[in-house]
């Protein structure tokens, strides 16, 4: 047993040196994308009028120089994405080291919780990319997960011990995973409001003839409206899992502590971040809410769930005394 | 994207009666956009109040304003999850506490204010819920909408030509085949011809509206069931020394919390006794050392006049006539024997101490009420496994029992319990005492191990810390017996609670991934050839309804070729939107590209307000 205390950080200190190389390539991307996009700022310009706009197309539709350019372009995002799924491999084996060596689904302290709920962010993520061209939002991805995998493994690092009682449940391997799967939803649905909004200040200040309309990568990302229906597609699966969570969590809380509903530290802000994504929801409906004004709570949402891991966890007191930090 | 495609609605005139549209708040993005005038009058204000709240808006104010509501309470300590930790609070802070106390901070969610938050939440949650059940109920039987005129204008439009030599009569057949395919995917289809024009209206997606609407009643069912469920329920805490047995009436509790439609009979007549408590500990030296789990009491339960034996543990609670037994603490409880000076058992008794740390110190009164010359108050400190601190101290290695020591001071006087005020067993107030011994007095504090005893101060008598191992015990492992702390619950609505919140975890899987859409095709016999036109129409978020246009006229035309119904020709490269064509990856971002808000305005494109949807009232 000794080898796997050692292996298991090894291997997640390799993802993590991995991954912060991998934001380094998706950062050259984003800086690519805005000299590429300034570029063909000319040559588009004049398309813009005659085509009556493809502002916010990845790939230009039609044949302009900017075609041949494509496959250059993307390098970097190649090797960001490639370097991202080196380190996924890293630390998929981090975390399945870790539980074999405890001998149980590694997700039962807080440096647990970080290492699985960063790798199911990757998972999420890698996934959805098979699909839709997400890399854009490569350095906010592997940015959040080394700095939340870095943080926990110099912070919340924690040996293998056993089980307290009230984790020992099946609950323990269902109810965290989902919450944490919800996370990683909301983490990419969070990344895209963000964008959003600098996309929607950049098309107001189009449409006023501004000359500075922001950071320049913006220009080869969707229209603000297409990433505001990715963020709520996000958000809604998100949401649906954290539904779940909560459930699971008041039938487990029902069979260890005896209620299933106690307004404890920590069933209080769960029960919050879901009030907030409702709101989220309703606000996607109601009008003068949608576009920014939305896209803004979902932005607090994912604030309140990072709080709720992070601040939660370390300073406030309640029966979810289970970061194993003391 | 898509969502913007679900405002268009160019087809008023085609579509303006139809009542198959979820009815919607008059806020709803696909809402009735009229403006009305609150008409003067009482009646009139009433009726524009309650417009008001139930409107989509104040419903998502009343969402955020609930959630920033409830942050408090995570904040202050609340005294239905942490009592011990109000009262803390009230000694550190003795000017703050009681203005934050008459905000009812440390009860937030009991509360006035919180409480009128999520009351009037659900009001209007009520009052917005029933006029759509109508709604929905109605649209469930009405048939799909006229086809629009002119399908072309819908975002979603495809057209295509195909060949034939009976243009009229292929025409139909073209027609009675998309019916039947659009039938065999889910949708409700309905015929509208005139003339050479035949076409098919088909919607589907009623499975939205229905779960959005399940979710919502079924929130109600929590509150509710969670509401009345209280008042049926009991919540009693009993602490049980090994060998001690319980008796399942009011009486025998230490504590009782009951709904207020909980009569005194009712409690179901049964016994418990503990027999045994386990743990086990970390051994020294592994990680988690001194970590104790395994917790299991062991319990005979009497009822009916039969005897069965069980255990409670933590995340196993025991079952025993619709009630739940679960285990909250466990701890020592040593057996001590106070003597007078006479010799004459005054006090024995098995006393639990409150564990104070994870390696158990633990902290204990002994009130001493008769046979002494004053009342006498013990207050002792138990160490399972001993050890000294340079400065002398005891404290406590580890939580199992290898050296355990008992320390007591005595205090003398009056225990202040005749006076009829409840006090906790766990308490020792020393305000009417004088303190005999330990610091500050010349007498040192009482120490013993198990088997021993002590003399009292000033020839009081004695006492002694039994030692409870059986026979021919080889170490102190049962010199002390445990205690286990015990809850017994009873709340028959927790499984509603519960159908109810699955309830709404389906409707809302539902609401949220059924696409409700309408799809038309159209075919019109024109010389040689049937034109085909298909369009589809969201109805809230879709976003693969541009894709399921594109199954739908492919599959279409699988199925007239293989019929044998018209051929195929080539399609019109100006007809088919670029969106066909444009391969997956591209499409993602491109087939939104061109709506791109910052492109110029499609003067097709009518603005989001226009609406089909029926008014109100
Ligand atoms: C306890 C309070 C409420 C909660 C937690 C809540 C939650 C939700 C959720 C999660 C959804 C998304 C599911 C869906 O689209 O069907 C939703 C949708 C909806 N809710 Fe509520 N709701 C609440 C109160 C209300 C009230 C008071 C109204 C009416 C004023 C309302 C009207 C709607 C409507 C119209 C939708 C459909 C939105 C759409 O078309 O996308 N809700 N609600």
């Amino acid at each position: 047993m000794f080898e796997l205390t050692v292996i298991s950080p090894v291997l997640l200190w390799t993802a993590i040196a991995i991954y912060a190389a991998s934001f380094v390539a998706f950062a050259f991307d984003l800086a690519r994308r805005s000299q590429v996009s300034a570029d063909a700022q000319t040559v588009r310009e004049a398309e813009l009028v005659g085509v009556g706009g493809r502002g916010g197309a990845a790939l230009p539709a039609s044949g302009t120089g900017l075609v041949a350019d494509a496959p250059r372009r993307f390098v970097m995002a190649r090797i960001g994405t490639s370097l991202m799924v080196l380190g996924f491999l890293f630390h998929f084996a981090a975390t399945l080291t870790r539980g074999i060596h405890a001998g149980r689904v590694p997700w039962a302290n807080l440096y647990e919780f970080a290492m699985i709920g960063t790798l199911l962010i990757l998972a999420v993520y890698l996934v959805v990319l098979t699909r839709i061209d997400l890399r854009y939002l490569g350095t906010f991805v592997t940015g959040l997960v080394v700095v939340l995998l870095g943080l926990s493994a110099t912070n919340f690092y924690v040996d293998v011990t056993p089980l307290m009682d009230p984790l020992k449940s099946i609950w323990l391997v269902i109810h965290v995973f989902v919450a944490s799967l919800g996370t990683a939803f909301f983490a990419l649905a969070f990344a895209l409001s963000l964008l959003q909004l600098l996309q929607s200040r950049r098309e107001h200040r189009l449409a006023d003839g501004a000359e500075k309309t922001g950071p320049g990568f913006l220009r080869t990302l969707p229209a603000s409206d297409r990433l505001e229906s990715m963020a709520y597609r996000f958000a809604i699966i998100g949401f649906i899992l954290w539904t779940f969570t909560l459930i699971a969590g008041a039938i487990w809380a029902q069979d260890a502590w005896g209620r299933y509903w106690g307004f404890d530290v920590k069933e209080t802000w769960t029960f919050v971040i879901w009030v907030i994504y409702a709101g989220y929801i309703h606000a996607r409906a109601t009008r003068g809410w949608r576009g920014n004004p939305s896209a803004w709570l979902s932005i607090v949402g994912f604030t309140a769930v990072m709080f709720n891991f992070t601040i939660v966890n370390v300073f406030f007191k309640g029966l979810h005394a289970y970061s194993g930090l003391s | 994207m898509s969502s913007s495609r679900s405002e268009i609605n160019e087809n008023k005139d085609a579509v303006s009666h139809d009542s198959s549209d979820p009815l919607r708040p008059s806020d709803h993005v696909d809402g009735d956009d009229s403006v009305t005038q609150p008409r003067l009058g009482v009646v009139g204000w009433l009726r524009w109040g309650w417009r008001q709240l139930t409107s989509m808006r104040t419903a998502l104010i009343l969402l955020l304003v609930l959630a920033i509501a409830a942050i408090p309470g995570s904040i202050f300590p609340q005294r239905m999850a942490d009592p011990n930790g109000v009262t803390q609070w009230e000694r550190d802070n003795p000017d703050l506490f009681p203005v934050l106390d008459a905000l009812k901070l440390f009860d937030v969610y009991l509360s006035p204010w919180f409480s009128a938050i999520y009351l009037l939440l659900f009001t209007s949650l009520v009052g917005c819920v029933i006029p759509r059940i109508k709604h929905h109920a109605k649209a469930l039987q009405a048939r799909p909408p006229r086809t629009p005129a002119r399908l072309k204008r819908l975002a979603d439009f495809r057209a295509v030509e195909r060949a034939t030599t009976d243009a009229a009569t292929d025409a139909a057949a073209t027609i009675d085949i998309a019916q039947k395919q659009l039938k065999a995917l889910g949708y409700r289809v309905e015929r509208y011809d005139s003339g050479r024009t035949f076409s098919v209206s088909a919607e589907r997606g009623y499975w939205r509206e229905t779960g959005n609407l399940v979710f919502h009643i079924a929130l109600v069912g929590v509150l509710i069931t969670v509401g009345v469920g209280g008042g049926f329920a009991y919540t009693g805490q009993r602490v049980l020394v090994e060998g001690e047995t319980f008796a399942n009436t009011l009486l025998d509790y230490d504590s009782m919390n009951r709904g207020r439609f909980v009569g005194d009979g009712a409690l179901t007549p049964y016994s418990m006794r503990l027999d045994s408590f386990d743990v086990t500990y970390q051994p020294f030296g592994e990680p988690g050392s001194g970590q104790a789990g395994d917790f299991s009491a062991n319990v005979t339960v009497g009822e009916n006049g039969q005897e069965r034996s069980g255990a409670v543990k933590v995340n196993h609670p025991l079952d025993v006539a619709g009630d739940k037994i679960y285990l909250l603490g466990n701890g020592y409880a040593p057996t001590i024997t106070v003597r007078n000076a006479d010799g004459d058992v005054v006090y024995k008794n098995s006393v639990p101490f409150l564990p104070q740390d994870n390696n158990l110190t633990s902290l204990g009164v002994i009130k001493v009420t008769d046979g002494m010359p004053e009342q006498l108050g013990l207050l002792g400190f138990f160490y399972p496994t001993t050890g000294v601190l340079e400065s002398g101290a005891f404290f406590s290695a580890y939580g199992d029992l290898t050296n355990p020591t008992l320390t007591l001071d005595v205090y003398q006087g009056d225990l202040g319990i005749d006076e009829g005020t409840p006090r906790s067993v766990y308490v020792l107030d020393t305000t009417g005492m004088t303190k005999l011994t330990g610091r500050t007095t010349d007498v040192e504090s009482i120490e013993l191990t198990p088997g021993e005893t002590a003399d009292l101060p000033n020839g009081l008598g004695t006492v002694t810390f039994e030692d409870e191992s059986p026979e021919g015990a080889a170490d102190a492992s049962q010199s002390v017996k445990r205690f286990a702390s015990l809850q017994i619950h009873h709340d028959a609505s927790s499984v509603w609670v519960l159908v109810f919140a699955l309830l709404a975890l389906g409707g809302l899987m539902l609401a949220l991934f059924v696409p409700r859409r309408r799809v038309w095709v159209k075919a019109q016999a024109q010389g040689d050839a049937v034109a085909l036109e298909y369009a589809g129409l969201a109805r809230g978020e879709d976003p693969t309804l541009g894709a399921a246009v594109d199954d739908l006229v492919a599959g279409h035309a699988r199925l007239l070729d293989a019929a044998g119904i018209t051929t195929a020709v080539e399609p019109d490269a100006d007809a088919a939107p670029d969106e066909v064509a444009v391969p997956e990856e591209a499409a993602v971002h491109d087939a939104e590209a061109g709506a791109a808000p910052d492109s110029a305005a499609d003067p097709e494109e009518p603005g989001p307000s226009a609406s089909d949807t029926p008014k109100v009232d």
